[in-house]
């Protein structure tokens, strides 16, 4: 039933967004769209080139930073958690502002900073498999994460403070922000291959998520190989919030808050937590990319409304919440 | 069923198992004692393949444990933890299905026959009503029986126990290692720690004694816990009194207690009760 609601709620808010937008389509328009999608209106170039993969790239970049976020909360054991913990945006935000400062196109702006979330994570796994002190991996895990993510974003702001004025530092700061707009037909197919078989196989490890969440030797003590897993939940958590970073850039907030509050409507099991996580995680890209889009004439960059509606949403959950972490 | 040769493990460079050997039968229930820092669950650890060994082996049925994959240890040997608190409220059925891990398919589908399993393991604990609760809005008492219908629904052969008791009310104390008893007449055998002799009196079969690492004492209840050995346990003079009917306790030998004791452990306390200033 609530599955049946959360559904509903991402089929309105797709149609949604795909009726408005600075560009009026009229009803004439969207009938001869609909009987012929290969004639040459400009209503067609804007749905087919513009909105419709704008639309489709906020669907699976919200239900890629949902999925990593539910599964890191709980492979953690902590509800405060975001896909960005070991560092995989700081590191995508880092290549991206070098591969800008070093003048190269979209799609190598993409590719490098696709590499170098990747890269900022497996030095997280380097370092924290080094680290001896105790017997918590995932403990070691975190604090090296924020390590990196510390030097990676010290690294772009030396590389703001070297670039050109005039056009590059401006790209940067905007590629940090986060947006949509630069989604189109040809980067989508990107998100299309790599973020569904993160999701899927994060389906797979639904179980082992629920006992992992239990603590470590609990999970060993159940007949769970825990290091193999980690790997698998790193991994496919990485490649999920890597694809759509490199793509959205900076977007925060939506892997820690929809899990969280998806955990508050279905629960904790991740049987129904994941999937329910990645339909409320695209309805709400999607409601914020709309809002983004349309609230004024110029187009707010969607990460920073994704903090402005976050940050005071989750703290309304925080209060909200009397006991233990729903 | 379980046997372990000269067994000795470390936290880096301290060894704090020291080779310790024992057997445990078929539906015993061996009662592990022994002071603070004894060795007592680094041991438990080992056995669980938590901490690597240094030196020694496990076995199980003539088996040697070390390189058997998770799955097999789980569905030979299933843990008891010390009830705590996850960070997330998954219904009381859900924890207990985590013991099927180790019987599922790899995806971890649970089947009609998991969920009897969980049915049959919540009401043999009398916990049938609790299914549906939130595991975190339950009390002490009632997490630890729901661990221990966990561990009964992994079908294990032997149940490792990390102080059951600790943290139970007096009657919860005795219902639970009543339970324990109970446990081993299904033919599970029971490996259990706890801070008090008088637990080992309620529901043990048979005795091990730890002190500093190594086992000073391992064998039936009557002829282990005297008051020689569990002095020199615990550091402090003990009594052990016959209550008649067969039945054991020990208590303080008040008599002996003032002048003679020095605390172990933290140094920052009065070394001496004379030291203290009341």
């Amino acid at each position: 039933m609530k599955f049946v609601l959360l559904s509903l709620l991402l089929v309105v808010v797709t149609v949604a967004s795909v009726v408005l937008g600075r560009y009026h389509i009229s009803i004439a328009a969207w009938r001869r769209f609909l009987l012929d999608p290969r004639n040459g209106d400009v209503a067609t170039a804007v749905l087919l080139r513009v909105r419709l993969p704008r639309i489709l790239g906020g669907i699976l970049i919200g239900a890629g930073l949902s999925a990593s976020g539910a599964a890191y909360q709980g492979l953690f054991r902590n509800p405060m958690v975001s896909p960005d913990l070991l560092g995989a945006s700081a590191g995508a935000g880092l290549g991206a502002s070098v591969a800008i400062l070093l003048n190269c196109g979209a799609a190598a702006i993409q590719g490098i900073s696709f590499l170098a979330g990747l890269g900022a994570v497996g030095l997280t796994c380097f370092v924290a498999g080094r680290v001896r002190r105790g017997n918590d991996p995932v403990l070691a895990m975190v604090l090296s994460g924020v390590m990196v993510a510390s030097i990676c974003s010290a690294l772009v702001s030396l590389t703001k403070t070297v670039a050109d004025p005039e056009v590059k530092l401006p790209a940067i700061t905007f590629w940090l922000m986060g947006s949509l707009a630069s989604i189109d037909n040809t980067n989508i197919v990107w998100l299309l291959a790599l973020i569904p078989v993160g999701i899927l196989v994060l389906m797979f490890m639904r179980w082992k998520l629920n006992v992992l969440s239990m603590g470590e030797e609990e999970a060993a003590s159940l007949g769970v190989d825990t290091r193999r897993a980690r790997w698998i939940v790193v991994l496919s958590a990485t490649v999920l919030t890597t694809a759509a970073v490199s793509l959205s850039g900076m977007i925060g907030w939506v892997g820690l808050v929809i899990p969280h509050l998806t955990r508050m409507i279905i629960g904790p099991n991740y049987k129904g937590l994941l999937p329910a996580s990645v339909i409320l995680g695209s309805a709400y890209m999607l409601l914020v990319d709309d809002i983004s889009r349309s609230a004024t004439a110029g187009e707010i960059p969607l990460g920073i409304l994704t903090h402005l509606i976050g940050a005071p949403f989750f703290l309304y959950l925080l209060v909200r919440t009397k006991q233990g972490w729903a | 069923m379980l046997r372990l040769e000269s067994v000795a493990c470390s936290y880096g460079a301290k060894e704090v198992v020291k080779g310790v050997s024992f057997t445990l039968g078929v539906r015993d229930v061996m009662c592990l004692l022994g002071a603070n820092g004894s060795g007592k669950t680094t041991l438990f650890r080992a056995i669980l393949r938590f901490l690597p060994l240094t030196r020694g082996e496990v076995f199980v049925d003539g088996e040697s444990i070390a390189q058997w994959p998770r799955r097999k240890l789980a569905r030979t040997i299933a843990y008891v933890p010390q009830a705590h608190t996850p960070p997330f409220a998954f219904k009381v059925r859900d924890v207990v299905l985590m013991a099927r891990t180790a019987h599922m398919n790899s995806v971890g589908a649970a089947k009609r026959h998991d969920y009897e399993i969980v049915e049959r393991a919540l009401e043999s604990m009398g916990i049938t009503e609790l299914a549906e609760t939130e595991y975190t809005q339950l009390s002490g008492g009632e997490r630890q029986m729901v661990l221990v219908a966990r561990a009964l629904a992994q079908e294990a052969k032997l149940l490792v126990m990390d102080e059951p008791a600790s943290g139970l009310d007096f009657g919860n104390q005795i219902r639970m290692l009543t339970e324990v008893r109970r446990l081993s007449e299904r033919g599970v055998s029971v490996l259990i720690t706890t801070h008090s002799p008088n637990h080992a009196f309620l529901c043990a079969s048979r005795v091990a004694v730890m002190k500093a690492g190594r086992l000073l004492a391992c064998g039936a209840p009557e002829s282990v816990l005297t008051s020689s050995c569990l002095e020199e346990a615990y550091g402090v003079p003990l009594q052990v009194i016959d209550i008649g009917n067969g039945n054991h306790t020990c208590v303080p030998a008040a008599s002996r207690l003032r002048p003679q004791i020095g605390w172990e452990g933290s140094p920052d306390l009065p070394r001496r009760w004379s030291d203290m200033s009341i």
